[in-house]
């Protein structure tokens, strides 16, 4: 049962009012991509053991999607903000490289 | 025997006699009383059998622990098998059944089972049911289910309510011993929101039994001055009755509450699941003491040393006026001491230790005690209660030394600490090889959202099993300032880890020690388990059912893994603990439903209309949250004749429909069009002012999503109508492609479908009708043509009015406000009674599709269908080089020419095909399936062309026109029917043009 603040709306909003959105930061291939580029943006998704980037919606609130950087496997937050964005921002950014000094870093 | 005894008892008054039965028999106990307590006091020894082999089983535990005395509680509505008599508060006109015995606890038939015992091992089913494979079903399964499970299910409805509620604070704190108290004081006075909770009745834990002293004062005292200083802050919550049953992700606690257990039919909602948001959560849970692994420890009458204690300091109960008290600690002394201070006999403490010389020992011996050093039980002997036991060395292989005759033997093995709240979400745990138990390692807890530890185990909890350090370590928890409280009791020597008495006692013996006791897992089972390979804890769990009982192991577990460890030559930690998972214990179902059951289970949605469609024979379907009317009965009226009435008089007068339910989506802005191009897989830009065009949307694979006609409001509003069940999920879907991916288009949109009532005013009496209600709006043909929408006032009501058509007839679809639906379809029943209206429901809709070709979304597709497959191609557009599912169309496996396709089905003799069927095709795949070449989709009788007419897609269907199939249905008849065109009626659209 997470607890996530909604960047928009600023409410700190618990699971049940949340709708997931799967990974973030997905780049969309429409037509006249390659079968492999189609594939991978279509299926292909990441399933780390640790930090990721993940979308979600503030469903039963004020509606708007947002993104969040967490530890999938100790659910930390690290952070959450605005969905109209290609990248996490860098404070973000330099906040898990902080607690996470392994970790690989983010890459489009 | 065991009795009341004369005097003491903390918790009960004697002034307050209360009436309980026991299988039938009457029974009296105090108010105070637990059901166990009262029991004993009533000699009621032996109280239930055992699982497996039917063992005769009594009360073991005082408290939560408790694998054996379980009980039907109640009668009629409010009876519940499987209720722990240990935490059953008595009160006046209570009754308990014992259960799992047949036909009476005394003598019961099953007890059989225990003769077979040598042939009845670990993994006894997984054995022995195997061959041969069809007496699984006919043989062996009926045979388990006839002697399988404990108590009955109660057969009536739970007459009782239960609620849930939240809960938000700084510090939860778990457990309400002093360790409990001790850190809820101290962030109580620090000023945080504290909740203090504690599973039983009463407070203090084992401090106030044993007799310890805390900051000077009796443990009693301390604990009735700290319950009033913490009942006077406004800062803290304190509740009795409610356990912690789980913790989860970032601090969310569920919280038990038996608020009305003790008193059934009061009135107040018999139990409450708290949902709480905690910052912190100290787990203050105590310690569980641990059995010994003895041959005859399952005996009636032998007890953990602990709830002897309890018993009879608590209760002034005796469980027997000798007692033997076995033990590999100093803690059991107290019991012993307990047991002669109510006047009662401890012919002998027999320590498994070789040589005893603490202060508790030495004052059990200044009594005149026997303590037998280096001694162990060799047996124990009695069948339904104890008579006695057989003393052996604990080094030994288990040789009688000398007979003891005792009424009762209380034991202690060590004790674990309740470390349930610290695993459930995490938190990993160390080996203590001084006090032989896993304790939570600090550097490894469960962590929260900050990444920052969210529980304290704090006192017994925490492995720190001493009253003196258990209040320095929850004062520090709870982060407390200045002195902990302090409190003094006698020193204790190391215990030794005992986890089978004798040591080498040999296969007689070992198959007679209980490790988990309503399971009847003995050391022996664990030990097979060993030999045959299982050397994961989880792995052997399962197979043996150790630790699977009601009470999930608390007494069996370490004892348990202990016996795997030493069978599989390695250390306690290298073996570890199974997976400790919520609820602490178990909890009502009734209270996880809460007030979610009959109408509030889910909220229903009603049209403006609705009450109208109830007051006039609706028979209701659900349709996502709402409910539609599938068909009007009439008085004896069977449900398909009142559909065959509806869809006849629509298609030959005048028919109504409630469409207010249809999905309302208005979507504006400078790049509305831009937006709805992308989103539909036609051009909606160049729809123009007026007019309606229908569209289909897919999802990015280019599999059909939903449908409807969009209508153009105006040079920058589009207003796009989605399935019934489609609107929330059509317009999140909207608002994910406008905020994540084209953020920078100007488009707003609004999910309006409540804000409006529709109705579809339908048949060739349509425009009559319309026009005979009045208003400023020109509905003739040449004002108002197909696929066109206009508005005004109809009746005096503003209304905005859709020239389209889902049965092929001419038909409006008329959008009001919603406040003014139901008085605009009391005008259209009114105005229309000249022409025979009548309202029609959701079937007749289907039927009238479905004659008509219309594809249905859920019907025709199914998440794998594209539109191509229906023959909707003319639907997507080849201009636009973009659209949601394009790509996804573009791939090989969408635009291989076999596909099955959408054809209509025609059976000669007019039967009805069933629903779902399968086309067969020869041969089989590669599962031994047989292969298919299509599916029914949709079929009905159709009342207007009297017949069977069904959808289907089928292999390259429309390339088949006038083949015949033949479609098994699962009534075990074949259907014959021929691949026809999709369109049974009015194929030119003569009638929806006029």
């Amino acid at each position: 049962m997470l607890i996530l603040t909604c960047p928009c709306c600023g409410v700190a909003a618990e699971e049940t009012e949340l709708q997931p959105g799967g990974e973030a930061h997905l780049k969309r291939f429409g037509p006249g991509s390659s079968d492999d580029a189609f594939e991978a943006y279509m299926f292909a998704r990441a399933n780390p053991k640790g930090v990721h980037f993940e979308r979600w919606r503030h469903a039963y609130g004020c509606g708007k999607w947002f993104l969040a950087a967490r530890c999938t496997a100790t659910l930390e937050v690290f952070g959450t903000y605005s969905a109209q964005t290609k990248e996490p921002p860098a404070e973000i950014v330099t906040k898990i490289r902080a607690k996470r000094p392994d970790w690989a870093g983010w890459s489009a | 025997m065991s009795t009341r005894l004369a005097q003491g008892g903390r918790l009960i008054d004697r002034q307050k006699p209360l009436r309980f039965t026991f299988n039938g028999l009457p029974m009296e106990g105090y108010e105070g009383d637990t059901m166990a307590a009262a029991l004993l006091a009533n000699d009621r020894m032996l109280v239930g059998r055992s699982f497996k082999y039917h063992r005769p089983r009594g009360i073991v535990a005082s408290g939560a622990e408790e694998p054996n005395a379980l009980v039907g509680l109640g009668e009629g509505a409010r009876f519940e098998p499987n209720q722990r008599v240990t935490t059953t508060e008595l009160f006046d006109g209570a009754s308990a059944i014992s259960q799992n015995h047949w036909p009476s606890l005394d003598f019961d038939i099953g007890a059989i089972n225990a003769r077979l015992a040598r042939f009845l091992p670990a993994g006894f089913y997984y054995k022995m049911f195997i061959h041969p494979r069809p007496f699984w079903k006919h043989v062996y399964e009926p045979f388990i289910r006839q002697s399988a499970g404990l108590g009955r299910a109660p057969k009536d409805r739970d007459p009782d309510r239960y609620e849930q509620a939240y809960g938000f604070c700084d510090v939860a704190v778990v457990g309400g011993g002093v360790a409990g108290l001790a850190a809820a004081l101290a962030a109580g006075r620090a000023g945080k929101r504290v909740w203090l909770m504690e599973q039983a009745a009463h407070w203090g834990g084992r401090a106030v039994v044993d007799g310890v002293t805390v900051d000077g004062a009796a443990a009693e005292d301390w604990v009735a001055a700290a319950l009033a200083e913490l009942g006077g802050m406004a800062n803290v919550r304190v509740k009795a009755r409610t356990m912690a049953a789980g913790l989860y992700d970032h601090g969310y606690l569920l919280a038990y509450e038996r608020i009305a257990d003790h008193t059934p039919g009061d009135g107040r909602p018999r139990h409450r699941l708290w949902r709480i948001r905690a910052g912190q959560v100290i787990a203050a849970t105590g310690a569980i003491e641990r059995p010994l692994a003895f041959a005859g420890n399952d005996v009636p009458g032998v007890m953990l040393a602990s709830a002897v204690r309890d018993y009879a300091v608590n209760w002034a109960v005796s469980p027997g006026d000798r007692t033997v008290i076995v033990t590999n600690n100093d803690d059991a002394y107290r019991t012993a001491l307990a047991l002669a201070d109510a006047g009662l006999v401890v012919p002998a403490v027999v320590d498994a230790r070789a040589c005893v010389t603490g202060a508790l020992p030495q004052a059990v011996r200044d009594r005149g005690i026997r303590v037998l050093e280096g001694r162990g039980i060799a047996k124990v002997k009695g069948g339904k209660r104890v008579t006695g036991v057989a003393i052996c060395a604990q080094a030994g292989e288990g040789s009688v030394l000398e007979e003891i005759g005792c009424d009762a033997v209380a034991m202690s093995g060590g004790w674990s600490p309740v470390v349930h709240l610290w695993s459930h979400c995490g938190g990993k745990l160390a080996w203590d090889e001084a006090g032989a138990m896993f304790r939570p390692d600090p550097a490894r807890p469960p962590t929260g959202a900050d990444g920052a530890a969210m529980v304290v185990a704090a006192g017994a909890a925490n492995g720190h099993l001493q009253a003196a350090d258990c209040l320095a370590d929850a004062h520090a928890a709870g982060g407390g300032t200045g002195a902990a409280p302090t409190a003094v009791t006698e020193a204790e020597a190391p215990l030794e880890p005992v986890w089978i008495m004798p040591q080498g006692a040999g296969p007689a013996l070992r198959a007679k020690m209980w490790l988990d006791y309503q399971n009847d897992v003995k050391v022996s089972d664990v030990q097979l388990a060993a030999r045959e390979g299982y050397e994961s804890v989880e792995h052997t769990k399962r197979y043996t059912t150790l630790g699977m009982a009601t009470d999930q192991g608390k007494l069996s577990n370490i004892n348990g893994l202990a016996v795997l460890s030493e069978a599989l030559h390695q250390p306690i930690p290298a073996t570890g603990t199974t997976t400790f998972r919520p609820p602490y214990t178990p909890i009502s179902l009734a209270a996880i439903a809460g007030e979610a059951k009959g109408e509030l289970f889910q909220p229903l949605r009603r049209t403006p209309m609705h009450d109208w469609h109830e007051a006039h024979g609706a028979y209701w379907e659900p349709v996502g949250h709402w409910r539609r009317p599938y068909c009007y009965q009439r008085s004896g009226e069977g449900i398909e004749d009142a559909v065959r009435r509806e869809v006849r008089n629509t298609r030959n007068g005048l028919g109504l429909l409630d469409a207010s339910t249809l999905g309302k989506i208005v979507v504006k802005g400078p790049d509305a069009g831009r937006f709805l191009d992308m989103l539909y897989t036609n051009m909606m830009s160049t729809l123009p002012v007026g007019k309606c065009r229908y569209g289909l949307m897919c999802n990015e694979q280019g599999f059909l999503s939903d449908d409807g006609v969009v209508a153009r409001l105006s040079d920058d509003t589009w207003l796009c109508h989605t399935t019934s069940g489609g609107a929330d999920r059509i317009h999140g879907w909207m608002e994910d492609w406008l905020q994540c991916e084209w953020w920078d288009w100007k488009v707003y949109t609004a999910n309006l479908t409540e804000q409006f009532a529709q109705v579809a005013v339908v048949g060739p009496k349509a425009r009559a009708v319309l026009e005979k209600l009045g208003g400023d709006i020109d509905l003739s043909a040449a004002a108002l043509p197909f696929m066109h929408w206009a508005e005004g006032t109809l009746g005096g009501i503003s209304a905005r009015v859709f020239r389209i058509s889902f049965s092929g007839e001419l038909s409006y679809e008329i959008a009001v406000p919603a406040g003014q639906g139901r008085a605009f379809w009391e005008q259209l029943i009114a105005a229309g009674e000249d022409f025979g209206v009548m309202p029609y429901g959701t079937e007749a809709l289907h039927i009238m599709r479905a004659e008509k070709g219309f594809i249905m979304i859920g019907d025709e597709t199914d998440g794998t269908v594209i539109p191509q497959d229906l023959g909707l191609d003319w639907a997507i557009s080849k201009k636009k080089a973009d659209f949601l599912g394009k790509r996804g169309m573009e791939r090989t496996h969408m635009t291989d020419p076999n596909r099955w396709k959408l054809v209509g089905l025609e059976t000669p003799d007019g039967s009805v095909i069933p629903d779902g069927a399968y086309v067969p095709a020869t041969g089989v795949n590669a599962n031994g399936q047989k292969n298919t070449q299509g599916r029914v989709t949709s079929t009905y009788h159709s009342p207007t062309l009297d017949r069977g007419i069904a959808m289907a897609l089928v292999l390259n269907g429309p390339d088949r026109m006038g083949e015949v199939l033949d479609i098994p249905g699962i009534d075990g008849k074949v259907y014959r029917a021929k691949i026809v065109s999709p369109v049974f009626y009015d194929p030119e659209g003569e009638k929806q043009n006029v």
